[in-house]
């Protein structure tokens, strides 16, 4: 096996830049380790091949050149598979979008691009990304590489999968729950949301357009800020774009000092329901930041143990009316046009074979809460909270610098476990929704393995709103202290997995 | 059997019409509403699209900055109050030419409501309410395959074009609108025709009727006269020029009063006009009642258009139709009937030019609206199609002026102008137009005149000097008209004595 | 009480152009009932002089310039139709057969 695919992407690059590897080496290394191992991890929807090494090659043929290329060119990555990408299939998990070819790039595969990143493939995800665990794909549930018999956290699971089964160093999730932020818990990567508005929305296949945001995943603190680096900032294709500078997330990954920042511990994030080990190592963590010079509280933030059900108002809502536009009519899959079908039986018959059940569950649950008679007790009310919740973080923000909690209750569950019991699996998202409401900086580092399973625990630090570089100062702080205690990040504990081929 | 429609009459003297329209207008931008495509019309289909107007997955829309401006214009020119903050939502419904299955509209945060408008109908002003006027996006256009004549009904499958898909509309919403009912009709289309200048004068819309550019829904209800009772109302559909306004409503008013009188109920329902049989027809809704589960549009962000931006397009406005032709009318003194005879005649933009040039309006009004009318009304052209310049009225009438053509002889130049026989001058020599000044000309003509009507002479010495009229009939037809009535008079009156 | 029957659940269902099967119904009107109940747990919270809000950050009037930037052409427009026929989308007849 080459260990090319144990380096960081900061390694990577550095690898590049003194000649010591090329861009076609390092992506065939890892299309290499995707075929050894992605039969069993499942991480990958689709993998372009060509494309990859066509991209790597003219990364390699640049550098030769003697142009001046952008600090992660050549370094490969996955993309999960919400995002559109020219020519690829793009399915976001889904039966309705299966062979449909995107007649154009998002703006994050555009940023991709032009920052010579190497796109290796689609990642598996929750259809529309709507569930915490991959079980909810059309095409088959990733699996956790920690424990194959777990599943690896989701919506975005086959992204945080490739991570950390070394097919990729790099990866983009989207999260409007939890869906970056959880996956990365359970599988001992980071995951950071970035502040709403700070990454493009452009081309991302939309779940709830209030709350979705892209941002970047990876195995170290600071492989994750380059990304950032890479695909944040204004774009004028999102009008909910912010016009204004990128936080200075690089430079905050290497500096990583805590001494004197504020850290508030959130009360309400914490006691019944979450699973001992989980909160063993959350402490242990905070601790070892306030050895590091920080200052640590406890803050309450009361209107939180609300967020949950708005959520759940807000997202279906906006879902049920997202959804609207896979009809048959333009794009997808079609049912039942027989020649004396009406158009809306052959929507009908489309969306109820091309849509899974938790996917029906939240456009019926969406279509309620904006029915007329209920939206202003459902929707109306719902944005209300929203409101409190957001006036929660300010309140506390006056106090401290930045919040922190467990970034899940649990550890990575059991395939199967909670596939039929919608409020235990919406439960996944308690610590990580808040920042979604408010549109935070929010992101989750590993912290460690929990007594009882042997998993990866989270460690969830929310940041105010263009503070996302004080996310990466904790993670940063964090990780090299841990990485002392253990002798190298958490990823190195991980079990080999069985390559396959 | 029941009469499907009773006379209009009949209809009016049992019942009180109470009207609502709503006009969508398509602006004329170069863009769509919220993406950068052309807004052409006619282009080949499915040329003009892009993954926002074509709703594919990921795309996100971006206002149209002057959409917004055009919509601001509108409101204020109706004299709408203009919201400080509003926002965009969407109207949930599936149909396979909206791209979307929702249209980006305005719910309950329009960008400009409360305003009101007049119209001229007989002479009569009638003010209009305006409820509101908002913002949003045309949908695509399907084409009806294996029917008859690209009817919807019975058509085996549909072919659809999303060119017109995200073209920027505005709506613009009456209050109810109560007038006598037997100028309702004429009402609801003095206002769409109203609405038209007003939106041409903004330069919003080309407003092209035969390219639906400018379409409107009639809301019509009957309450028994003197009631105060709201009836049923149903809403008629895509009635789309001046006369099909005025005939729907007229119909709707005949069909609804025969419903009512026979002791049937009007059923709350969409209707469409059929404007080759001139009738309206249900649109047979279905049971489950649409709900349209509007919501604030997540992908878009408020609107808050600053004070200095609207005052800035306030001070931009031209001035207001309505408001122009009360000011016209009372620089220029006509009458209500006049006024209305120049606008009904299309002259008034002529009527203005020429008055620039330094004509009298009530010579440039002759002029426009007699002889030249008439001419055009006889080659079944525009007057404004005619070939004839304001300037060539202007320098007839100045040589009128000027004694050297009288209203006779002008009329011949003008025949002249119309037949293209040269310039003004030209005609006046080749037809030997120009009127005989010399006195001791007229004078042998004048004792021509009394020598050969000595009863007439007779008369006028015997205290009626009204008959000297006769001997001025006299000379005129002696010097082939070609003599200044005035000037005889003078000389005859001197002659005469009296 | 239930916080939403099943006929209510089919009603939807034909709102949101899902052609549900009746096991789908059986299992999924007990399942929203469930979480219709949860959710409903935002109106204990007393929030009525409080503004709802829609947008994460109060962004207003992004707006762009009236330009015109470049389309799909007609072949990747229709690249990914179902059915397509002289340059258009085909789609099924609109109205149900009489
Ligand atoms: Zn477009």
């Amino acid at each position: 096996m080459s260990d090319l695919i144990r380096k960081t992407a900061a390694e990577l690059a550095e690898l590049m830049t003194s000649g010591q590897a090329s861009s076609v080496e390092i992506t065939q290394a890892h299309l290499d380790r995707i075929a050894a191992v992605d039969a069993d991890v499942h991480a990958f929807l689709h993998i372009d091949t060509e494309g990859a090494l066509a991209q790597a090659a003219a990364v390699d043929t640049r550098r030769a050149a003697g142009e001046e290329l952008a600090p992660l060119a050549g370094v490969p990555l996955a993309l999960k598979d919400v995002l559109t990408q020219e020519g690829i299939p793009t399915t976001a998990g889904s039966k309705i979008l299966e062979g449909w070819k995107p007649p154009y790039d998002s703006t994050m595969v555009k940023r991709l691009k032009a920052a010579g990143i190497v796109i290796l493939g689609k990642t598996n995800m929750d259809e529309f990304a709507m569930g915490s665990s991959t079980e909810n794909s059309a095409y088959g549930t990733t699996h956790n590489p920690w424990d194959l018999g777990r599943i690896p956290g989701g919506s975005g699971g086959g992204s945080s999968a490739a991570l950390a089964a070394y097919e990729a160093p790099l990866a983009i999730g989207t999260d409007t729950g939890g869906s970056i932020r959880q996956p990365g818990a359970f599988t001992g990567t980071v995951g950071v949301k970035p502040t709403y508005g700070g990454t493009s929305r452009y081309g991302l296949i939309a779940l709830a357009s209030s709350l979705d945001t892209p941002g970047p995943c990876a195995r170290t603190t600071l492989d994750a800020a380059l990304l950032h680096e890479a695909i944040a900032g204004y774009d004028p294709m999102d009008s909910t774009s912010i016009d204004q500078p990128v936080p200075a997330v690089v430079a905050a990954a290497r500096n990583g000092d805590v001494a004197g920042l504020r850290v508030g511990v959130v009360k309400e994030l914490g006691g019944e329901g979450y699973q001992p080990g989980v909160e063993a190592r959350f402490h242990e963590a905070v601790e070892l930041l306030t050895k590091l010079g920080a200052e640590v509280v406890e803050v309450s933030c009361p209107h939180f143990q609300y967020a949950l059900p708005a959520y759940y108002l807000i997202l279906p809502s906006e879902a049920s009316s997202n959804l609207a536009k896979f009809d048959a009519m333009r794009y997808g899959l079609r049912v039942g046009d027989d020649g004396t079908n009406s158009a809306e039986k052959v929507m009908n018959l489309t969306r109820e074979a091309g849509f899974g059940a938790e996917v029906k569950r939240r456009i019926m649950l969406g279509t309620h809460a904006l029915s007329s008679g209920y939206y202003d007790a459902y929707y109306g009310q719902a944005q209300k909270v929203r409101t409190l919740i957001a006036r929660d973080f300010e309140n506390a923000y006056h106090q401290v610098d930045v919040l922190v909690s467990p970034a899940t209750p649990t550890t990575a569950f059991a395939i199967g476990d909670r596939i039929d019991d919608p409020i235990a699996m919406y439960k996944n998202d308690l610590c990580t929704i808040p920042s979604n409401l408010a549109g935070n900086a929010a992101a989750s580092f590993p912290c460690g393995l929990a007594d009882e399973d042997n998993m990866p625990v989270g460690f969830h630090v929310m940041a105010p709103v263009l503070r996302d570089d004080l996310c990466y100062t904790v993670g940063a702080a964090l990780e090299s202290a841990l990485a002392e205690q253990w002798g190298g990040v958490l990823m190195t504990k991980a079990p080999e997995l069985e390559v396959t081929r | 059997m029941t009469a499907d429609v009773l006379e209009i009459d009949d209809a009016l003297a049992q019942y009180d019409p109470v009207m609502g329209l709503e006009v969508h207008v398509e602006l004329n931008t170069k863009s769509k509403m919220f993406c950068g495509c052309p807004t052409e019309f006619g282009a080949p289909p499915n040329t003009q699209t892009c993954p926002v107007c074509l709703g594919l997955p990921g795309a996100l829309p971006v206002v149209n900055r002057r959409g917004v401006e055009s919509a601001i214009k509108i409101g204020l020119a109706l004299n709408c109050e203009i919201a400080e903050w509003c926002r965009f939502a969407r109207k949930n419904y599936f149909y396979p030419d909206m791209p979307k299955n929702f249209q980006t509209s305005q719910y309950d945060e329009p960008i400009a409501y409360n305003g009101w408008t007049e119209v001229v109908v007989d002479g009569e002003t009638y003010r209009i309410e305006i409820e509101r006027a908002h913002m949003e996006e045309d949908t695509g256009k399907s084409t009806h395959v294996g029917g008859a004549t690209g009817r919807i009904h019975g058509a085996s499958h549909s072919l659809v074009d999303y060119n017109r898909a995200g073209i920027p509309l505005i709506e613009i919403v009456t209050k109810t609108i109560e007038v006598p009912g037997e100028k309702a009709a004429a009402v609801a289309r003095a206002y769409v025709s109203m609405l038209r200048d007003l939106l041409l004068a903004l330069g919003v819309s080309d407003v092209r009727m035969d390219q639906g550019s400018l379409r409107c829904d009639a809301n019509v209800s009957l309450k028994p006269s003197g009631s105060t009772v709201l009836g049923t109302r149903t809403e008629t559909k895509n009635v789309n020029s001046f006369r099909s306004v005025e005939r729907a409503v007229t119909y709707e008013i005949t069909r609804q009063a025969a419903v009512l009188s026979a002791g049937g109920k009007v059923l709350q329902e969409t209707r469409h006009w059929h404007e080759d049989t001139g009738i309206t027809t249900s649109g047979r809704e279905k049971s489950d009642a649409e709900d349209y589960r509007y919501f604030p549009e997540p992908d878009l962000v408020p609107v808050a258009p600053s004070r200095e931006w609207v005052e800035e397009i306030r001070a931009s406005l031209p001035e207001a139709p309505s408001l122009r032709r009360v000011r016209l009318q009372e620089e220029w003194g006509f009458t209500d009937l006049e006024m209305r005879d120049v606008i009904n005649g299309n002259a008034l933009e002529l009527i203005v030019t020429t008055v620039d040039l330094g004509v009298s309006p009530a010579a440039a009004k002759k002029w426009w609206l007699g002889e030249l009318a008439r001419a055009a009304n006889e080659s079944g052209k525009d007057l404004g199609e005619l070939g004839i310049s304001p300037t060539d009225v202007s320098n007839v009438q100045a040589r009128v002026d000027k004694g050297e053509l009288n209203d006779k002889l002008a009329r011949q130049v003008f025949d002249g102008l119309l037949k293209g026989e040269g310039t003004i001058d030209e005609i006046i020599a080749a037809r030997g137009l120009a009127l005989v000044s010399d006195d001791s000309a007229l004078i042998e003509a004048i004792d021509r005149a009394i020598a050969a009507n000595p009863d007439v002479v007779e008369k006028v010495n015997s205290g009626k000097p009204a008959a000297a009229g006769a001997l001025i009939g006299a000379v005129m037809k002696d010097m082939r008209g070609q003599a200044d009535a005035a000037k005889v008079r003078e000389l005859l009156n001197a002659k005469l004595g009296i | 009480m239930p916080s939403i029957t099943r006929e209510e659940v089919a009603h939807l269902a034909r709102l949101a152009r899902i052609e549900l099967t009746d096991d789908e119904l059986d299992h999924l009107a007990p399942q929203l009932d469930q979480i219709i109940t949860w959710v409903g747990q935002v109106s204990q919270v007393a929030a009525d002089d409080i503004p709802p809000t829609s947008h994460a950050l109060p962004l207003t009037n992004v707006m762009r310039a009236d330009e015109n930037v470049p389309c799909l052409t007609p072949e990747q427009a229709l690249s990914g139709a179902p059915a397509a026929e002289e340059q258009r989308f085909r789609v099924p007849r609109i109205l149900e057969e009489d």
